[in-house]
This record gives C-alpha cells, sequence and structure tokens, in this order.
C-alpha cells in the first residue's frame, strides 16, 4: 500500500509534503516545463517585496564544496506585478502557493500581508525574517526573538486567520529556540528552517571576494548537518509546531532525515538548480523509504528519530498490533 | 519562447580535441530535435554525489540525426566541472538539460549578415551560419582569439564564408589583433546588413559599438555566471533596456542569452545602474 503522504501546516491540508525553497524555484513557470507545479505539497515564492527591487550586482553566486553561495539580494518585480502576473498563473494551475514576504521594516511586512489578504490564491504567507532591519542598522530580524515576534505578530494580526502564517528562521543566531519561541508566541502557526547562513568566498587568482557584495547565504549539502540540528532543537522544544523543513535536501534520503528530526515538511532549493525534477524525484524516494520502513503514515515518521534509544518506531502496524 | 527544454542522460559518442579546446559529441533526441542556433545546453559535472551543484551552460555547436539526434559541444578546461568534462571517454555518460534559451533571430529576407566569434564563442556561429545560408543570406565570418589553437572553426568558416578574417592578439594567425579591429573593414567591404557576435562581454561591447557607428543591429549571445541555466536562481542578470525604455536586471538564461547589442548596457555590467527598475534609490524604486 502507499504510504499517506498528507500533512499539515496549521489546518491547511497538504497532499504531499515537498515544496519548493523561497527564492528557488523562479516563479513556477520555469520549473512548470518539467514537471507540474500542482504536483507539489506547495509552491513557495521567492520573498515578494512592496516595491521591485533590482537585486545585487554580479556576480552574485559561487560554488563551494557541496554548497552554493548566492548574493542575488531579493530580486523581484514588486507585489502588485506579482499579483498580476505571477500569482493567478499558479492559482490557474491549481498550485497551492505560500506567498513569501520580505521587507525592511515592520510597516512593510504589514502592508505586503494587507494586500495579500485582499487577493484568492494564497495557501500560507511565510515571513522571511532574514532581511536587514533598516530601522535597526541593518541588523535582520531573525536575529533577536523580539524583532523576529513583532514582524510575525503584525503579519499574523494582518492576514485572514483561515490563512496560516510561516516564520522563517536564520540559523546564524546564539539560540533558535528562542527565536522560534518567541515566534510562535507571536502568532506563527508554523515555523520553517532554514534560511542561509552567510558565508564569504575569496577568488585566489583576482585576490578579490568572489561575490560582488563580499558576502552570501550558503545553501546546499553543506549546510544540512546545520538544518538538521535546528530542526531537532525545535521541534525537541516546541513539538506541536509544524516545521517546514530545509537546507541541502538533494534526496528522498535527505528529506527523510529532516522529517525524522522533526520536519513535517521539507523544502527543496539549490537542488532545483542542479535537477529541474528535484521535488517529484525527492517525493519519490521519500515514499519509497517510508513505504520500505513499514510506515503507512509519513506523520508517523515526524520527530520520530527523538524516540528514547531502545524504544521501537510507533508506526501504524504496530499500534494495531498493540491495541489486539 | 523555445520549445520545453528536456532532461537527457546520453552517452558519450566521440571525444577529440581541436587544438586548445575539446569537442564532445552525445546522444541527446529531445535536444537535438529542438535545437535553434542559439541554444545552449547544461550539464551536471562531477557525476554521482558530486560535490559541483551547478551546471555548466555550453552552446550547442552541432546537431546531427544519427542515433535519433546527437548534439556537439566545444569547450575549452577553465576550472573544475570543465577539467571532469575533458575526461569522460566514449561510452560514458552526461547528464544534459536543454535546449535553452532564446535563439538568435533570422532575417525574414535574404541579406548580409557577419558572424563574430571570439575563442569559445565561435561554436555558436556554423548553426546559425547554415540557418541563414538556408534562407538565402550571404555569410562573413570574422574570428578570433589571443593565439592560434584558441580561434575555434577556421575552417569550416572558410567552406562556409563568403570572407574568413582571422584575428590573434599575438599575430599567430591572421591579423595580429581583436577581432573588433577588423570588424568594420569586414562590414564596409560586405556592406553588411546584420552583425551575430558571440564572445566575452569586452568583445560584445566592442562589437555594438562597430555596428551602430554602421548604423546596423546587432545581436549578441552574452555569458554571465549560471547557476542553474532554466531562469529559477536569478544569478545571471545583465542590466538590459526594454522596448519601454527602461533598464531590468534580465536572466542571461532565460531572457536571453541572445539581446540585441544596443539594449545591452554592457558599460553597467557587474553593476545595478542606478536607473534600473528597482535599484535601490532609484526613480524606479
Ligand atoms: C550561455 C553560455 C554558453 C557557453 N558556452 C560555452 C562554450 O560553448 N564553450 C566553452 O568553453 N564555454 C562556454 N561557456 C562558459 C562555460 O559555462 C564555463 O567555462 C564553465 O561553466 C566553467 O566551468 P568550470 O567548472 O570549469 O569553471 P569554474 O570557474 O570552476 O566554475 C565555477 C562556477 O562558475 C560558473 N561559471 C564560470 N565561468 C562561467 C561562464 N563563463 N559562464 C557561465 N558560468 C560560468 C560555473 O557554472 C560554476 O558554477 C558558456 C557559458 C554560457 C553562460
Ligand atoms: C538563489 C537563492 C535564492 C534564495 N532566495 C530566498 C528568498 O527570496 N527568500 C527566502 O526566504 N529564502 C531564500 N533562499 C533560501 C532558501 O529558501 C533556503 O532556505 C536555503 O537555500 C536552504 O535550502 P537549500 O539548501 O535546499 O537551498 C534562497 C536561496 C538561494 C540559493
Ligand atoms: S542561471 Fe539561474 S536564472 Fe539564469
Amino acid at each position: 500500500m502507499m504510504a499517506d503522504l498528507r500533512t499539515y501546516l496549521a489546518h491547511v491540508e497538504l497532499p504531499n509534503p515537498i515544496l519548493t525553497a523561497s527564492g528557488c524555484g523562479g516563479t513556477g513557470r520555469e520549473l512548470a516545463q518539467f514537471s507540474d507545479v500542482h504536483r507539489l505539497g506547495a509552491f513557495v515564492t521567492r520573498s515578494i517585496t512592496m516595491a521591485p527591487r533590482a537585486g545585487r550586482p554580479t556576480p552574485r553566486m559561487a560554488e563551494t564544496p557541496s554548497g552554493l553561495l548566492n548574493a542575488v539580494g531579493l530580486q523581484g518585480p514588486g507585489v502588485e506585478a506579482f499579483l498580476e502576473r505571477e500569482l493567478p498563473w499558479l492559482a490557474e494551475r491549481g498550485a497551492r502557493t505560500v506567498v513569501s514576504i520580505g521587507g525592511g521594516t515592520v510597516t512593510e511586512y504589514t502592508a505586503l500581508a494587507r494586500r495579500l489578504a485582499e487577493v484568492s490564491g494564497v495557501t500560507a504567507v511565510e515571513v522571511n525574517l532574514s532581511c536587514p532591519n533598516v530601522e535597526d542598522r541593518g541588523r535582520v530580524f531573525a536575529r533577536e526573538g523580539s524583532a523576529a515576534a513583532e514582524v510575525v505578530a503584525s503579519v499574523r494580526a494582518a492576514t485572514p486567520y483561515d490563512v496560516p502564517v510561516i516564520a522563517k528562521l536564520s540559523p546564524d543566531v546564539a539560540d533558535i529556540v528562542a527565536v522560534a519561541r518567541a515566534c510562535v508566541d507571536g502568532g506563527a502557526d508554523a515555523l520553517a528552517m532554514i534560511n542561509t547562513p552567510v558565508g564569504m568566498s575569496i577568488d585566489v587568482d583576482t585576490m578579490r571576494p568572489a561575490l560582488a557584495a563580499g558576502t552570501g547565504g550558503l545553501s546546499g549539502p553543506a549546510v544540512r548537518p546545520l538544518a538538521v540540528r535546528c530542526v531537532w532543537q525545535v521541534h525537541a522544544a516546541l513539538p506541536g509546531v509544524p516545521i517546514v523543513g530545509m537546507g541541502g535536501v538533494t534526496t528522498g534520503r535527505d528529506a527523510l532525515e529532516l522529517v525524522l528530526a522533526g520536519a513535517c515538511a521539507v523544502a527543496v532549493g539549490t537542488a532545483l538548480f542542479h535537477d529541474p525534477y528535484a521535488c517529484p524525484r525527492v517525493l519519490r524516494e521519500l515514499e519509497e523509504l517510508l513505504q520500505a520502513r513499514g510506515f503507512d503514515r509519513l506523520a508517523d515518521a515526524v520527530g520520530l528519530a527523538h524516540r528514547p534509544a531502545g524504544a521501537q518506531p510507533r508506526t501504524r502496524t504496530d499500534l494495531e498490533e498493540s491495541s489486539l | 519562447m523555445a520549445g520545453s527544454p528536456v532532461q537527457v542522460t546520453g552517452t558519450v559518442l566521440t571525444t577529440r580535441r581541436v587544438d586548445a579546446y575539446h569537442a564532445l559529441t552525445v546522444v541527446a533526441p529531445g535536444i537535438a530535435d529542438r535545437f535553434r542556433p542559439g541554444h545552449f545546453v547544461t550539464v551536471a559535472v562531477g557525476g554521482r554525489n558530486t560535490s559541483m551543484l551547478t551546471r555548466r551552460a555550453f552552446t550547442v555547436h552541432d546537431v546531427k540525426p544519427d542515433y535519433g539526434g546527437t548534439v556537439e559541444l566545444v569547450f575549452g578546461v577553465r576550472g573544475a566541472g570543465t577539467a571532469w568534462l575533458a575526461d569522460l571517454r566514449v561510452r560514458d555518460t552526461l547528464d544534459l538539460v536543454g535546449p535553452l534559451g532564446r535563439p538568435f533571430p533570422l532575417p525574414r529576407d535574404p541579406c548580409t549578415c557577419v558572424l563574430v566569434g571570439d575563442e569559445h564563442g565561435s561554436a555558436a556561429l556554423f548553426a546559425l551560419g547554415d540557418a541563414l545560408q538556408q534562407r538565402g543570406c550571404r555569410v562573413d565570418f570574422v574570428l578570433g582569439a589571443p593565439s592560434a589553437d584558441r580561434v575555434f572553426g577556421a575552417l569550416r568558416a572558410r567552406r562556409m564564408g563568403e570572407t574568413t578574417t582571422l584575428t590573434t592578439e599575438d599575430g599567430s594567425l591572421g591579423m595580429r589583433g581583436r577581432v573588433t579591429d577588423v570588424l568594420p573593414g569586414v562590414i564596409a567591404d560586405a556592406r553588411a546588413d546584420v552583425v551575430y557576435a558571440c564572445g566575452p562581454m569586452e568583445t560584445l561591447r566592442g562589437v555594438t559599438a562597430v555596428a551602430a557607428e554602421f548604423g546596423i543591429p546587432v545581436q549578441v549571445a552574452v555569458e554571465e555566471r549560471m547557476a542553474c541555466g532554466i531562469g529559477v536562481c536569478m544569478t545571471c542578470v545583465v542590466p538590459v533596456i526594454g522596448d519601454d525604455g527602461v533598464t531590468r536586471m534580465l536572466r542571461a538564461c532565460a531572457d536571453g542569452p541572445v539581446f540585441r547589442g544596443e539594449r545591452v548596457r554592457f558599460d553597467d555590467v557587474g553593476t545595478i545602474p542606478f536607473d534600473a527598475l528597482g535599484a535601490p534609490g532609484g526613480r524606479h524604486a
């Protein structure tokens, strides 16, 4: 029998747990050339900003061992063009769309949430907290629980009650559990992690930084252990909060690792650059792995690695046997 | 937009050295069918479980109908990815995605076209030359490189072109200098109507300036660092002026790689021009 892959972001049901990571799936149209966007658990948009943004100068990317450094700088057309040209297309294709938003001030995030509240076709709102706070010397919101919570609370207040708000966390913090807890207290219905930790690479031939921006976000398998650790710690502290896990997922095994750490959904980012079919492939591989391990439901595997040493996996089969 | 790209795991049919370059022919039916001049493909490098996450972009040099369709890539070794490709042997497999990008627009009526290729840029010109000649166009080639071993396709150009002018910076083949030094003479002699160019940004900038002096259109295929090649990562952008006069940071992979030369702001490549759409503090912000 096929395992039941349905998962929930708060009360919103997704048919499967594989999402695109924000900023890695374009507008959806580019990936649709390879596979249907409605087959995804959900399509997560790049972070949408109020005004159009040209982003950072090139070079914007550098390859590192099993990793990628990027400094794209949230290039995008702004929320109005997004609502006019991108969201309706996704809705027509039947994609469940998680709209990621980014801003420089609490007011900007709130205005974005208000604007999204006026339209249909938004499955959830993801708050990209890794944006510099222009009112706090450019310190990113995700660095501090109080700043993150303030953004989340105002987005939550501006968003319809039936649309979950997901807070996306950065691993570049002293205590990710503290930031996660602050976001949940601020009203986050779910958490997403990890955004890219900041890295740097220097070209030893030109003897200059490889990226025009100097530093960039590190993604890909190089950051996976960091993602597993973050998901593990947050799930241990807040077991009831749905977590979208991401960071270096390229195979079903990687996705299962994050699920076992506590993620109920898994986003695929950088792997899409290498394999445009990565999402359906990771889903298929995850499904096969769950089946091979005797799981009837994805939900039974979520956070399973936290069980005490020596305990049996709590699969459906076991439960049925014990109830006899 | 071109027909949808596909991913193909192709078998390497032939490998050969052409002076400083390597050429690989790979069986890739879905890609060969859909190919038009100017298209490129991306390849995954490093084999299974590779630590190199980004795909490498290469112009399709040639397609042939053999074995259901083959594509030929021509490349120079630059870093770890191209070094891995250079080590491929016949019967190895290669993961390709393509055809990608917008191909060269072709003139409706027969006219005279000068095709300019600098270094590996020449690889894109022969399929284009064929397509132009099939439309009754006259084709003249200008090929160049720093040295003779890096001038690609001189023989084929001599066979195909009405004229072929070669340049090397060290004078080891043809005229000493750069393609842009000889281009005005070639355009004038051929009474060219259109210029097509492939090569480094600096060359494309020079070619565009020459074409502008003559008041003739120029189509350039740009090369920017790419991570995905399919338009999702936004790393390969160049400042390009749109029909509405507004400069946007466009993706070389999906919106290009072919652009009208005069629309590309070559002087501003590697920056965000202050007047670009969404530039920090700019007038469209
Ligand atoms: C549309 C297009 C067509 C191309 N066609 C050809 C061709 O026909 N023949 C040829 O020899 N080369 C071609 N190139 C350049 C080729 O892609 C690079 O030489 C190659 O990616 C270098 O890989 P590497 O691992 O050897 O080098 P590295 O320098 O180690 O590569 C590191 C990273 O930078 C990227 N990168 C480096 N240089 C370039 C570049 N010039 N363009 C794009 N990405 C780059 C790589 O994709 C990789 O992610 C083309 C590039 C583009 C964009
Ligand atoms: C090119 C690129 C662009 C990204 N853009 C965004 C973005 O706009 N908003 C965001 O929240 N995260 C963004 N991210 C981070 C990813 O969503 C993801 O958190 C991170 O890359 C880790 O996952 P991965 O290793 O699977 O890529 C981006 C990552 C990359 C590589
Ligand atoms: S290479 Fe990714 S958008 Fe062009």
